[in-house]
């Protein structure tokens, strides 16, 4: 890959830089991955919120795993699906610090479901950022639990069957039925509207944290074009046109 | 003063004392009076109590409070140990000082409650996955319990390993009088400048046991066995009890170890020159000095409550130079001294 040296013009005046939060070093996500998105939106709201020198990030494993790479914070990695279990031992063990965790769908609602609901159903003074791009992208595109019906992944070469697979689990609706959680929304990045609520949502699931709210999960529907072997601009309108029909966006619960 | 305590309490309690401020469980019998000891008395010392859905989350809050840099721990029992081997290998991995209780029950599955010894090669083996140690040290009265629990501690804080008290359910049940060590002032407990507090005048901390790159993971692989090295020069211990003119050594640990003091003593009424070798570090193991009485001593009898998973270790330090039987019982069945001393009389010259 050949590297183009781009000349600044003199009297630039950068409008879009990078946040404070983030390091120097490149994303290592397919291009079109929302999750280039969703890494800067959470940097976002860190900056805006002052809080980069008291926060604690979790990086789960997935696409996700190189995070303390990018991030300007402490950071520890955690176990597949363990990464809220190991928010509550950071949390309790220091709560001035500010904990969040960053977990794709099969981290969080799959191998990590029990400690997702439990650490939701106590009410942990955590953040949780919540991936749901319906496979499972580092591994190769294996089905995940929120693989649409009918979607095609290596491990469902001829669509997710229900009757022997089950069906996508709506890992926010359940999480909004218990007493615990303060805040659970679902957000999506496919267009400069729902990237500006997303940041909102992501803001609000951290200040909620600051204010000692209690948990809050932000669950972004996200695209992986790699896995779905389409264009970054097709993987955009799968989420509108399919994914969104299964995991409708808004605020699925909020206490003030 | 001395306090009559059962194992598993005078364990809850030593783990105060040492600066445990972050405890996390899942109920399991027969560790459960450590657990209830430290619902009722760790919030009271301003630490965390917190009983998790389950032992697979328990290891993980214990790795989240220990990258921290709290003092944590987490206790359970044989089957509960099998779930947290996946969090004790991460620990491992990323230099994580924790201290794990194991108050063995017989296995392998359900089982039952019953004291056994049969989680010995789980906990100086392995385990887990990967490349690591843990180190391990095995108790044999409660007050030796309560001791080892702050050693534990101590020990895994200097190293960055986590350590494991290797308990039974006998140990852990049992009541008697101990002397509780003097807790440990705060500022004694050593500084971790690694711990996550948040980036705030310095650059930021990572946590981690991964690395992408063989070559670069190899480094870091290869610094962790140097500290195991340095364990092994520096922390191996064992009680010798009647060895110097000993005809046949018994080689026990735990309760195990314990009983076979009996059996010493009532072999030295009969006339039969027998001697105790009871290793206190099952990791590091106690290979030399073991070695150097198999010298001059003709049998080794290694005595366990298992088919026979210490007497590996036991060879090993032997390597050909002794005759090395084994008598072991087995399902939470511990023998009595007696039916030790006949299995004795088995292989000592009248």
């Amino acid at each position: 890959m050949s590297v183009t040296e781009v000349k600044v013009p003199a009297g630039y005046v950068p409008v879009y830089t990078k946040p404070k939060s983030l390091s120097e070093a490149r994303f290592t996500y397919c291009p079109g991955c929302h999750h280039g998105i969703i890494t800067r939106l959470v940097a976002e709201a860190i900056d805006e919120l002052g809080i980069q020198e008291r926060t604690v990030g979790i990086a789960p494993v997935g696409c996700a795993v190189f995070l303390s790479d990018f991030f300007r914070c402490d950071f520890v990695q955690a176990a597949h699906g363990r990464a809220c279990a190991v928010a509550t031992g950071i949390k309790r063990a220091n709560p001035d610090l500010i904990v969040f965790s960053y977990q794709g769908d099969g981290d969080l609602a799959a191998i990590g479901t029990a400690e997702t609901v439990h650490a939701a159903n106590r009410g942990e003074n955590i953040t949780v950022i919540f991936v749901n791009n319906q496979i499972y992208g580092m591994t190769g595109g294996e089905m995940a639990p929120t693989t649409l019906p009918g979607m095609r992944t290596v491990t469902t070469p001829e669509g997710r069957d229900v009757r022997t697979t089950g069906y996508p689990l709506r890992m926010s609706e359940m999480l909004a039925q218990l007493d615990g959680p303060s805040y659970i929304t679902r957000q999506a990045v496919f267009d400069v509207r729902h990237v500006q609520m997303a940041k909102k949502a992501i803001i609000k699931a951290f200040k909620n944290q600051i204010e000692g709210k209690g948990f809050s999960l932000v669950e972004i529907v996200a695209a992986c074009p790699t896995n779905l072997r389409v264009s970054p601009v097709e993987g955009n309108k799968w989420v509108v046109e399919q994914a969104l029909k299964y995991f409708p966006l808004g605020d699925l619960k909020v206490r003030d | 003063m001395k306090i009559l305590m059962r194992g598993n309490e005078a364990m809850a309690e030593a783990a105060i004392r040492a600066g445990c401020r972050c405890y996390f469980c899942y109920p399991i019998t027969p560790q459960g009076e450590l657990v209830e000891y430290m619902a009722r008395h760790l919030p009271r010392h301003g630490g965390v109590f917190l009983q998790a859905e389950s032992e697979v989350a328990a290891i993980n809050m214990v790795y989240g409070a220990a990258a921290a840099g709290v003092r944590t721990m987490t206790s359970s029992s044989s089957p509960g140990i099998s779930l947290k081997m996946e969090g004790i290998s991460y620990l491992a991995g990323a230099r994580l000082p924790a201290v794990i209780v194991n108050v063995m029950r017989a296995g392998p599955g359900l089982g039952n409650i019953a004291p056994a010894q049969g989680d010995y090669f789980q906990a100086t083996k392995g385990g887990g996955h990967g490349d690591y140690r843990l180190i391990v040290l095995a108790p044999s009265t409660a007050q030796e319990a309560a001791e080892l629990v702050m050693l534990a501690f101590d020990l895994s804080d200097r190293y960055r390993v986590p350590a494991m008290v290797l308990a039974d359910g006998m140990l852990g049940q049992m009541m008697e009088p101990v002397e509780l060590p003097e807790p440990i002032p705060p500022e004694k407990i050593p500084e971790k400048p690694w711990a996550l507090t948040g980036a705030k005048g310095r650059s930021p901390n990572v946590v981690s046991s991964f690395d992408l790159d063989p070559y670069r993971f190899r480094e870091v692989l290869r610094a962790l066995w140097q500290t195991y090295r340095e364990i092994e020069r520096n922390e191996v211990r064992w009680e010798e009890y009647q060895v110097e003119d000993a005809e046949l050594l018994l080689v026990a640990y735990g309760t195990m170890g314990r009983i076979c003091r009996t059996v010493v003593r009532k072999a030295r009424k009969e006339g039969l020159r027998v001697g105790l070798f009871r290793p206190i570090t099952l990791w590091p193991f106690p290979y030399e000095p073991l070695r150097k009485l198999a010298e001059k001593i003709p049998v080794l009898l290694t005595v366990e409550l298992s088919a026979g998973q210490m007497w590996e270790d036991v060879r090993l330090a032997v390597e050909g130079r002794a005759k090395t039987p084994f008598y072991g019982e087995l399902g939470g069945v511990v023998p009595t001294p007696d039916e030790i001393l006949s299995e004795v009389k088995k292989h000592v010259r009248d």
